[in-house]
């Protein structure tokens, strides 16, 4: 049997529970590293793997173990190291391959100044398209945006390519971006007119 | 870190609703404006009784166990701390989830906030805010000890039952300490049985009061 206790909070040697001691009058709480259970209460080594993944304890989430950490930097340089390989493949078979064939697209006399054409170049699931300025020069470009894909609008009438998705800007007359996300100039496509018809002849895929 | 030996007791029949905790608890620096308890009616159209909500800092913390970002943990202390930061992405997953109704969203700042148990003033040996400010001690932080000796006539308890659910949690209820105390408290089998109230049951138990007549009752045209 215990000796009663003092129920008045602010007894002597209770200072504590009005809200004035130190936390260092307390006896220090041991460490805990797993207090929550799994909800099925069975064993940790029952648990599926993924709980060790993303305990609810503060202690076990702060824990980084060094095989884990190792892991992930040999997992994480392999990666890189693939794909410095991958592309430096990609770019050998481009290489290779060549200009593409030449292509018709359209009669010349079919493109009135001033107007736009769209056409697939080089293969069918490339979309571009032609434009015919005032002054009757000829300009192709890829269609896809060098943000993210979308497909351009050109806009001759105020000499600007615009894309829609994230309002970005292309200069009509080279196809480099001049305002909004897109990083990279669209792909000039090469035309020619030979006896009155137009002609796709490659494509000059640009960095800057 | 919050010493082991102090806990946190709800007596909510103590409870007379003053809103002094929440008013307590809106004041605080480290979420200055929104309060983390909250006062609730247990039914507002038979009674005015309400109950005091803080976070019962589940053993098994159900917030925690469907949050999809890893952003509610636990302490070696027991106490379920408020949405990481970083990692909250308001979902609403605890908000749905918490049987007791806990977790708040806070859609404008897009995080979840709740009671952490006043965690920078207990891991100071302090006691949560609205615990010092209740005037009733409906509220109360202390020993166990402490509590046995202030509230002869009831018992605290900690394990909840929610359908199938078991709950053990890590701040207790008072209740009574004679009549029936079942292993654990059936919350939800609670809400479906009818209280003894004096309006329902059909007699007044004050001589002389005539039995009030049910305000939601359809009324025949």
């Amino acid at each position: 049997m215990t000796t009663p206790l003092d129920p008045r909070i602010d007894s002597p040697g209770r200072e504590g529970l009005t809200g004035t001691a130190r936390s260092s009058v307390y006896e220090a709480v041991t460490d805990r590293d797993q207090i929550s259970l799994p909800p099925d209460g069975r064993s940790d080594s029952a648990q599926p793997a993924w709980r060790g993944d993303f305990p609810i304890d503060w202690p076990a989430d702060h824990y980084v173990a060094r095989r884990d950490f190792t892991r992930f930097l040999v997992l994480t340089s392999l990666a890189f190291s693939v794909g410095q390989w991958w592309i430096a493949v990609q770019q050998w078979w481009r290489d290779r391959r060549g200009r593409p064939p030449l292509k018709r697209i359209a009669a010349l006399r079919d493109v009135v100044p001033g107007s736009v054409l769209v056409f697939a170049y080089p293969g069918e699931n490339d979309p571009c398209f032609l434009v015919r300025t005032r002054d009757g020069a000829l300009l192709a470009y890829g269609q896809k945006c060098t943000h993210l894909s979308c497909a351009v609008i050109p806009d001759p009438e105020r000499g600007v390519i615009r894309c829609p998705c994230h309002e970005g800007l292309f200069e009509l007359g080279s196809g480099r971006p001049i305002a909004g996300p897109p990083p990279r100039p669209l792909p000039r496509v090469l035309v020619e007119v030979r006896n009155g018809d137009i002609y796709a002849t490659g494509v000059e895929e640009r960095t800057v | 870190m919050k010493p082991d030996h102090l806990q946190f007791f709800i007596d909510p029949s103590r409870c007379i609703g003053c809103q002094s905790c929440v008013q307590a608890c809106t004041e605080c620096d480290t979420h200055r404006g929104d309060s983390m308890i909250h006062v609730e009616y247990v039914n507002r159209s038979l009674s005015t009784q309400t109950v005091p909500v803080v976070c019962m800092h589940c053993d098994q913390p159900t917030c925690a166990e469907v949050c999809p970002a890893d952003a509610i943990k636990r302490t070696a202390d027991g106490v379920v701390q408020t949405a990481r930061k970083p990692r909250c992405i308001a979902c609403g997953n605890c908000v749905m989830a918490c049987p007791f109704g806990v977790p708040e969203l806070k859609l404008e700042r897009q995080i979840m906030m709740k009671c952490d148990m006043c965690y920078d003033r207990t891991s100071v040996g302090k006691k949560p805010m609205c615990a010092t400010v209740c005037p009733s001690q409906a509220l109360f932080y202390g020993t166990r000890e402490q509590i046995e000796q202030l509230r002869p006539r009831s018992i605290p308890t900690n394990r909840f039952q929610f359908g199938k659910q078991t709950i053990t949690t890590g701040v207790s209820v008072m209740v009574p300490r004679d009549g029936p105390r079942p292993e654990v408290l059936d919350v939800t089998a609670a809400m479906d049985t009818e209280p003894a109230t004096r309006a329902r049951s059909g007699a007044s138990r004050i001589p002389g009061l005539e039995v009030l007549a049910d305000p939601f009752a359809e009324i025949e045209v």
